[in-house]
C-alpha cells in the first residue's frame, strides 16, 4: 500500500483532492460528532468531580494564610535562626505589628490563630487576645514594640511562637500530610506527634481491615443467595430478587435505625436469644456500639452490591457444563469446584471491588451504630470539615484515602486482572 | 413521569422559586421541637404582620459554621438569619463570617425602658451574637432502675457500686472532662485552671476510664432519650428540653439530676455580606423576634429558659399541657442550686488539642 502510493503519487478521491486528506477530514468531523455528542457528560465529569477533587487535592497542600496575613513578618523572620533559641530582632516585631494592624481591620488575625492552633494550642487564643490591644499601637511612634508585645501577652516573648510562624510560613506545606500520618512539621523538620495524639493511622488501618472484614462477610453470604438466584425457575428467582432489591430501595438510614433496635442490649436479637435461655438476663450480648455492629449493619447494607454482579454472571454460565462434568462421572462437589466456581470468579471480582470502595468511605452507618472502637476515617474527616473547620487535614486524609483506593485497584488488577471482572 | 411533564413541572418549579425569592427569607435552625417551638413563636406571628415576607427554614445549624464559611468562600450567601450555639458565634464573629450588632439600637428595650444590653446582660457572649435561650446539658436517669436511693449528685454519674448499668455521654470531651475533674475532688472555680494542663486532661480521661466500659457514646441529641426510654442505660446526659419531652410528653419513667448542669447559649446571628436590603429585613425580624414577649412566648413550646431578665416572669403555661413551665426551666432556682459554667474562650483554644487527645482515648 505504502509502496503503491510512493511509486503512483497520492490517490484522489471523487473532488480531486487527496484521498488522505478527504479521508481525514471525514474522520475529523465524525469525532467532531462524537466529542459534541458526549460534550454533556463531559463538562458535567469535569465540573462536578475533575474539579472539586482538584480543589480538594491542592487544599491539602495549600497554606498561603501565614505569608498573605504577615507579609512583612515572614520576611522579618527569613534572617532569624529558630534553632538559636533567642528571641528575634525588634524589626521582626515591629514587622508583626505593622502586619497585624492591617490584618485586625480585615478581620484576618483570628482566621490565622485558628489556622497556627491546630498546630500548637493556645494560638487561637494568643491572637485573638492579642489583637484586641495591638489594634491601639501606633506603628510610627509607638515603637520599640518587644516590649510592649511582650506585655500584653507573655506569648510573644515565648521562642516556640516564633518558631511556630516560621516554620508554617511557607505557601506550599507538607504539614497537613504530615499530620495526618501522626506526624508534624518542626523546626527541626518532620517528628512524630505525641503518643497520646495519635489516632489517625490507627484509624485507616482499622478502616481497610475492617472493609476487608465486610467484603469477605458479603462473599460468603451472597454466594449461595446469588447462585440460587441464578439456578431456580423464573417465578421463582423473581421472588427472590424482590427479597434482594426491597431492602435496597429503602433509605439507607432507616436500615441502619433498625439494626440499632434490633442489636442494642434490649433489643429483639437480645431478648429472643434470653427467652430462648441461650443467653442470661444479666449477661446480654454487646453486639452494637463497637465493631461487630459496623460490621453486622454494614454487610448487610451492601450485600446487594455483591449479590447483583454475581447473579449477572453466574446467569450467564451454561448449564450444560455441569450436566456435562456430571455425565462423565465427576461428584457434586468436583463439579461445583472445577466447573462452576472458576465461572463465577469474574462475578466475585467485581462484586468485592464495589463492596470494597463502598465500604471503604461509608460514615453515616459507623456514625450510628459503631460506638467509639467501629468507626472509620471518614467519621474523622467528618469532624474536620464541619466542627474543627481543619479543611487542610480533612482534604490531606480524603487524599490519602483516595490514593489508598487506587493503590488497591492497581493491586488488585495485578493480582486477578480487571479484564477478569465482569458485570455480566 | 413522562418526560414532557417532567420538564413542566420542572419550568413550573423554577418559575415559582423566581417569583417566591424575593420576599423569602431564610431562617437556619437545628428542626424538630426546637425549630416548631421557634415557627410559632416568631416566624408565624411575623409573617401575619408582614404578609410581603415568606419565611423558609432550613435545617443545617449544625454544620452552620463549615457552611458559611463555604458561601462566603463562593460569595453567595443564602442565609438571612442563622441559629447557633454560642461558641460557633464566637467563631463566626472571629472570623469575620457573622455581622456585628449594637444591641441598644438593633434590640428591643424591655417593656421598662431598660435597654437591651443591660437586660440581655452577661449572656452577650460576642458582638455578633444575639442570644435567644439558655438551656443545659444535665443528666437525666430511669426512675425504676435506681434502686431507693436516686442519684442527686453528678458523682453518682461516676459511681459503678451503688449505680450498676450504662451510661450516655456525649462523643466529645467538653462538658465530660469537667465533670470528671469535678468528681475527681478539683474545686468548681479551678477546673479549667487544672483542664489547660496536660496533667489537668490525663486525671480527667483517668477519671473517665473508671467508667469507660459501661459508657454508651451519643453525638445526636435525640440518642440519650431513645436509649433511656429502651432502658438501655440507667442515665445519660443530653439537653434539658429533650428530657423535659421524654418526661412530661411521653410520660417516662425518667428524672432529671439537676446537680452541676451545664448551661450554654443558643441565638441568632445574621451573615456578613448580606445585601443592604436583605440586611435591613433580617434585623427587623431579629427586632421582632427577640423582644421580651417573644422570647417568653417560646417558653411555652419548649423548656428552655428566654435569655432575657424580663421574659421570666412572662414564662406561661405549656401550650399543649397545660402545666407550669417556670420549675422545667434550667434557670429556676431550684434546678439551678449547683450548675456549671461553659468556658467558651477556652474551649475555643483547647477543643482541638483535647478532641485529638480524646478521640486517642476513646480508640484505645
Amino acid at each position: 500500500m505504502t509502496d503503491a502510493s510512493q511509486t503512483a503519487g497520492p490517490m484522489l478521491a471523487a473532488d480531486g483532492t487527496p484521498l488522505k486528506q478527504s479521508l481525514a477530514r471525514s474522520l475529523r468531523r465524525q469525532k467532531l460528532r462524537a466529542l459534541f455528542l458526549i460534550a454533556p457528560l463531559l463538562i458535567f465529569v469535569l465540573v462536578s468531580f475533575i474539579v472539586p477533587i482538584g480543589s480538594m487535592l491542592f487544599r491539602s497542600v495549600e497554606n498561603s494564610i501565614v505569608r498573605d496575613t504577615l507579609p512583612l513578618t515572614v520576611d522579618a523572620l527569613q534572617s532569624w535562626d529558630e534553632k538559636s533559641g533567642e528571641l528575634p530582632d525588634e524589626n521582626v516585631y515591629e514587622a508583626f505589628v505593622r502586619d497585624m494592624i492591617v490584618a485586625i481591620e480585615n478581620k484576618e488575625h483570628t482566621r490565622l490563630g485558628s489556622r497556627l492552633n491546630y498546630e500548637e494550642t493556645g494560638m487561637s487564643s494568643l491572637f485573638r487576645r492579642s489583637g484586641r490591644q495591638i489594634k491601639k499601637l501606633d506603628p510610627e511612634t509607638d515603637g520599640p514594640f518587644k516590649e510592649k508585645l511582650i506585655d500584653i501577652h507573655d506569648g510573644w516573648g515565648d521562642v516556640k511562637t516564633w518558631q511556630v510562624i516560621k516554620t508554617h510560613s511557607v505557601p506550599i506545606t507538607n504539614g497537613y500530610f504530615l499530620n495526618a500520618v501522626d506526624m508534624r512539621r518542626t523546626p527541626d523538620g518532620p517528628r512524630m506527634q505525641p503518643e497520646d495524639k495519635r489516632i489517625l493511622v490507627k484509624l485507616f488501618g482499622r478502616t481497610l481491615f475492617m472493609s476487608l472484614v465486610i467484603t469477605g462477610a458479603c462473599i460468603l453470604l451472597a454466594y449461595p443467595v446469588s447462585y440460587l438466584l441464578a439456578t431456580q425457575p423464573t417465578r421463582v428467582s423473581n421472588m427472590l430478587m424482590i427479597l434482594v432489591l426491597l431492602p435496597f430501595w429503602t433509605s439507607l438510614l432507616v436500615r441502619t435505625s433498625a439494626w440499632k433496635v434490633m442489636l442494642q442490649q434490649q433489643g429483639v436479637i437480645n431478648d429472643t436469644l434470653v427467652w430462648l435461655g441461650l443467653v442470661a438476663d444479666d449477661a446480654r450480648l454487646i453486639i452494637i456500639n463497637n465493631q461487630i455492629g459496623t460490621i453486622i449493619a454494614m454487610t448487610h447494607i451492601l450485600l446487594p452490591f455483591m449479590i447483583l454482579p454475581m447473579y449477572s454472571v453466574m446467569q450467564t454460565i451454561p448449564p450444560s457444563y455441569t450436566r456435562a462434568a456430571k455425565s462423565m462421572g465427576a461428584t457434586n462437589w468436583t463439579t461445583f469446584w472445577r466447573i462452576y466456581f472458576p465461572q463465577s470468579i469474574p462475578g466475585i471480582g467485581a462484586g468485592s471491588i464495589l463492596v470494597f470502595i463502598l465500604a471503604i468511605g461509608y460514615y453515616i452507618t459507623p456514625e450510628i451504630v459503631g460506638g467509639t472502637k467501629g468507626v472509620f476515617i471518614s467519621n474523622r474527616i467528618a469532624y474536620h470539615i464541619s466542627s474543627s473547620l481543619n479543611w487542610g487535614l480533612a482534604a490531606a486524609l480524603g487524599t490519602i484515602l483516595l490514593a489508598v483506593v487506587l493503590i488497591l485497584y492497581w493491586v488488585y488488577d495485578k493480582i486477578v486482572g480487571i479484564d477478569n471482572v465482569k458485570l455480566g | 413521569m413522562k418526560p414532557t411533564n417532567f420538564l413542566l413541572s420542572a419550568a413550573a418549579a423554577a418559575i415559582t422559586a423566581g417569583a417566591a425569592s424575593a420576599e423569602d427569607m431564610t431562617l437556619v435552625s437545628w428542626g424538630g421541637a426546637y425549630q416548631a417551638s421557634q415557627q410559632k413563636a416568631y416566624a408565624e406571628p411575623y409573617m401575619e404582620m408582614h404578609p410581603d415576607v415568606n419565611i423558609v427554614w432550613d435545617e443545617s445549624s449544625a454544620e452552620a459554621v463549615a457552611k458559611l464559611r463555604a458561601m462566603n468562600e463562593a460569595g453567595n450567601i443564602t442565609w438571612d438569619v442563622v441559629d447557633v450555639v454560642a461558641s460557633d458565634a464566637i467563631r463566626l464573629c472571629d472570623e469575620g463570617l457573622a455581622m456585628e450588632i449594637d444591641p441598644d439600637t438593633h434590640l428591643a428595650p424591655a417593656p421598662d425602658g431598660t435597654p437591651a444590653s443591660e437586660d440581655f446582660g452577661d449572656l452577650l457572649v460576642s458582638e455578633c451574637f444575639i442570644p435567644q435561650i439558655v438551656y443545659s446539658t444535665t443528666f437525666g436517669y430511669r426512675t425504676d432502675l435506681v434502686g431507693d436511693t436516686p442519684p442527686d449528685d453528678i458523682c453518682d454519674v461516676f459511681d459503678l457500686e451503688a449505680y450498676p448499668g450504662k451510661r450516655s455521654l456525649e462523643k466529645r470531651p467538653i462538658n465530660n472532662m469537667e465533670w470528671a475533674l469535678l468528681c475527681d475532688g478539683v474545686p468548681k472555680d479551678e477546673v479549667y485552671d487544672v483542664l489547660a494542663t496536660d496533667e489537668g486532661q490525663d486525671r480527667a480521661l483517668k477519671k473517665l476510664d473508671t467508667i469507660k466500659d459501661s459508657v454508651v457514646w451519643w453525638s445526636a441529641g435525640a440518642d440519650t432519650p431513645q436509649l433511656l426510654a429502651d432502658g438501655e442505660v440507667v442515665m445519660g446526659s443530653t439537653y434539658n428540653g429533650r428530657l423535659f419531652s421524654l418526661i412530661e410528653e411521653q410520660k417516662q419513667p425518667v428524672a432529671m439530676l439537676w446537680d452541676a448542669q451545664v448551661f450554654d447559649l443558643d441565638g441568632w446571628i445574621i451573615p456578613a455580606g448580606l445585601s443592604e436590603e436583605r440586611k435591613q429585613r433580617a434585623l427587623d425580624f431579629i427586632y421582632f423576634a427577640t423582644d421580651t414577649q417573644r422570647l417568653a412566648d417560646q417558653a411555652k413550646y419548649i423548656s428552655y429558659g428566654p435569655a432575657r431578665k424580663s421574659s421570666a416572669p412572662l414564662v406561661g403555661k405549656h401550650a399543649e399541657l397545660g402545666i407550669d413551665m417556670a420549675p422545667h426551666m434550667p434557670t429556676d432556682p431550684n434546678n439551678a442550686k449547683n450548675t456549671f459554667l461553659y468556658n467558651y474562650e477556652f474551649w475555643a483554644d483547647y477543643r482541638d488539642d483535647i478532641d485529638a487527645k480524646f478521640q486517642a482515648w476513646l480508640a484505645q
